[in-house]
Order: C-alpha cells, then structure tokens, then sequence
C-alpha cells in the first residue's frame, strides 16, 4: 500500500493541537509507517507556495486546528480543502471556535483596542492599529485581515470529521489517526470520540440527587474528593459535554469546563447546560432563585466557553 | 421604526396557558395578533435552546406562558421553567440582547382576560424596544468580514 499524504495545519489557536498530536508517544512511528506528512507549519519547513503546487485532491487526510480568525486562516482552510480528500476539524477551535471564539462577544474594533490600547503593558501613543497593507522602503507590505468575528472550520469550508477537546486527548487522536491509517472510516459529519454520552457517564464520582442553594468558584471551596462536584454547588460541565476524555478534570477536584462539545444530538452546548444547571436550583421562591443565580458571574462565558462561534447566536451583538 | 409591527412567538403550556389562549379566542376577547403560539406540553419543555432559535431567526420577543406555580399538570414543570429564565435573560444580557426580549408569565385555563393583557404588553413592550436584529446576524457577519 502505498503510503497516506498527511498535513497538518494551525490556523487561530494556542498550538496545544499540535502539541496533543505528538502526545500520542510511540504510535507515532505507526503512523510514520503508514504516512508521509507533507505539511506541518509547526514541525517542518515547507510553505504555502509548495501546498499550491499539490495537485487537487492528493493529499488523503488533513488534520486542521485552529478557528478562522483572519484572512490567511480562511485561505488556507480553503487551500487544504482543495488539495485534502478527508478535511478533519482538529482540537476544539476549528470544531467550535473554542477560546479564541470567545473574542465573538467583541468586535474586530474592540478587540484592537483592548489588545493595542488597554492593556496595562502597551505603550502605544499613535494609536497604531495592524493594518492590511503597508508602504516601506521596499514597497508595499500585505498583512492578512482581521476578522470581526471568529468562525470554525465548518463554517468556512466542508468538513468531514471532527475531534473534539482542548486539546484532544492522547487516546481520541489515535481514535481519529487510526481510523485513517486502517482506512476504517465512520460516516461523514462524525464527531470521532469513544463516547457519544456526557463525561458523568465516564466519571467515577458518587452521584446523589442534584439540588443546589448556592453556586461557588472552584476557589472558594474544597470540594469533597468522592462526591459529585455538581453537587456540591461547582458549575461542572460534564452534564452538557460529550464524554471520551475519561473524566480527567473532576478526578483532579477540577470541574469539567465542557472542551469536548456537545453530546450526540445536541445543537448548543450552552443552552443545554444552562436548562440543566437552572432546573437543579433548589428553590421556588423567584427571588431566592434570582439570589442564587447572581453567584454564577459569568454566565454566557461560562456557557459558551469553547463553543459561542458554533452557536445558534454565534456571536454578541455589539454595537 | 414607526410602522414596527413585532413577531412575538409565544410558547403556551397545553394544560394552562393553551387553554387561556383558547378561552380568550372564545370570549372574543380582542388581542394584539402579533403572536404566534405554539403549544408544548408543559412550560418545563421550553429548553432555553428554543428561545434563543426563535431570536436567532427573527422572533422580536419570545413570550413563555405555564401554569401558575402549584398548578403544573406534570407537578413541578413550570418550577424548572421559573429557574431557567432569569438565567436566560442573564446569559441574553451579556450576549447584547436585552432580558425583556424574553417574559415569563402564569396563565391558568381560566384566565382568558389575562392572555389577551400579557399579550397586549408585551407586545407594547417590544413595539417600545424595537426591532431584534438577531435575525439578519448570518449576514451581518459576512458583511462585517468585509466592512
């Protein structure tokens, strides 16, 4: 068998994808066995210009991190998709938007004026701005774009896998790098992950009856070690999220925070968690329950965490 | 906008508020027609998920009627709904939507004379508020990316 054609791309993102990549050890070499990776901007030098030349359709798998944030990222999304059979939405940015989608509840503009303006280490008197195009000396520079909102890869282009997490998981990119390499692939639109339930299912805390008089930040409490964190007033995702990771974060006395999506059937994460979060809340009385819930400060961050770019709203409405 | 007429969707419980709607249509009560009504088993069915998909394709206002507290059909339904929307409202707030969009009210069977008031209000409410701009949002965003 002739050996797979592999890239890998990082558009709007941390570069933990990349990193999560390396993190499945000496499966490696098997996938070195079975596959050439013909682009890596992380790893190895090959440019945009040698992806150009690529015939359409030859490259069998990419594996893509990051949301679209800029023009370039676009670009290239759409550059891969051309030249990729299989696109795979790599790592929770380009699945949902994740955390750099969260810049959805600002604009373009507010954006630069907290990044170029307001920040306390920023010395900027001229107010400069990036701009697009740029006359030196030598001529005239380009720069990508800014977009005014953050969108995920399925919203640029085609995609036919996703892996969700931030980053994956060791055991559920080698879910998705498997299926690859023995060509067992599941159906298009698959979200590749060994669960299709949420992280309670995988999680070995002792669950009671869910009833809640106050909600408190992980800081504020330490948290019985055996019973379900939930439970115990912390505003643990794991009810809302799909499972696969193993339950790491609430075996760690950490609440889950929701990184790997949505469950099965699920069309918005936040909604979802929201109806189960209020519907525990342990009182009828309106304003007792208006008391309890201004202990969640943060409620749409909270929420839409690593998903308000693929939400149904996709973004706050600024003015 | 002067000639703003709103789109309200309205989420009416079957076994209260439903039938408030039903009695108000039958006493000829008169009511703003700027609702549209769709019948879910009980107020506890609205998932939060339903209000925001009705703002996200152009509803200007979502009303969600149940029973009053003490009367659900399915016994604590509509307790669940009484928690989720000041939640709602709180989350719609930071997502740059005002919190009125969304109202939550009792409605019994009996109270056809009601139905036509919540209605009437709200309505008035949103006329007040403006159009939601929600709706055009896919756009605006490609616009955006360009503007």
């Amino acid at each position: 068998m002739a050996k797979l054609k592999v890239a890998l791309y990082w558009a709007a993102s941390c570069g933990g994808c990349d990193i999560a990549t390396l993190a499945i050890g000496e499966k490696i070499l098997k996938l070195a066995e079975a596959a050439d990776i013909v682009f890596w901007p992380v790893g190895l030098d090959f440019k945009y210009a040698d992806v150009e030349k690529m015939p359409d359709k030859s490259i069998d798998a990419c594996l893509f991190n990051g949301a679209i944030r800029t023009s370039e990222n676009e670009h290239v999304a759409k550059l891969l998709r051309a030249k990729s059979k299989i696109m795979i939405a790599y790592g929770s940015c380009a699945y949902e938007g994740c955390i750099p989608g969260l810049s959805n509840f600002y604009n373009r503009q507010l954006t630069f004026e907290r990044a170029y303006i307001e920040t306390p280490t920023t010395d900027n008197p001229e107010k400069i701005f990036p701009q697009t195009k740029v006359k030196v000396p030598e001529g005239e520079l380009e720069l990508p774009e800014f977009y005014d909102t953050v969108k995920t890869l399925a919203q640029t282009v085609d995609v036919d896998y996703f892996v969700p997490g931030c980053p994956p998981e060791e055991k559920t990119t080698w879910l998705a790098l498997e299926a690859l390499v023995t060509g067992k692939l599941p159906p298009k639109g698959t979200v590749i992950s060994h669960a299709v339930k949420a992280v309670c299912d995988e999680c070995p805390r002792k669950k009671e009856e869910k009833k809640i008089k106050k909600f408190y930040r992980p800081y504020e409490i330490v948290p019985d070690p055996e019973r379900c964190l939930l439970e115990q007033g912390l505003l643990c995702y794991g009810v809302a999220t799909r499972g696969g990771c193993g339950a790491l974060c609430p075996q760690a006395n950490m609440p889950c925070t929701g990184c790997y999506g949505p469950v099965e059937g699920v069309i918005d994460q936040g909604a979802h968690f929201l109806s189960a979060l209020s519907s525990i809340i342990d009182s009828n009385d309106p304003e007792e329950i208006q008391k309890i819930i201004d202990d969640i400060p943060d409620p749409a961050g909270t929420f839409y965490r690593y998903s308000l770019p693929d939400s149904l709203l996709r973004r706050a409405r600024t003015k | 906008m002067d000639n703003f007429e709103p789109k309200i969707v309205a989420f009416c419980c079957n076994w209260c508020s439903y039938a408030g709607a039903d009695l108000a249509g039958t006493s000829r009560i008169q009511y703003s027609p700027n609702i549209r009504v769709i019948r879910v088993m009980c107020s506890g069915r609205v998932n939060p998920l339903f209000v925001l998909k009705a703002l996200s394709i152009g509803a200007d206002g979502v009303l969600v009627l149940g029973c009053h507290p003490g009367d659900c059909h399915y016994i604590e339904g509509n307790y669940k709904t009484m928690r989720r929307i000041p939640l709602l409202k709180k989350m719609l707030k930071q997502l740059g939507i005002e919190g009125e969009r969304v109202r939550l009210e009792w409605v019994s069977a009996s109270e056809g004379a009601k139905f036509a008031e919540v209605t009437n209000s709200f309505t008035q409410s949103i006329r007040n508020l403006g159009p939601n701009t929600l709706g055009n949002l896919k756009q605006n965003s490609k616009e955006a990316k360009h503007g």
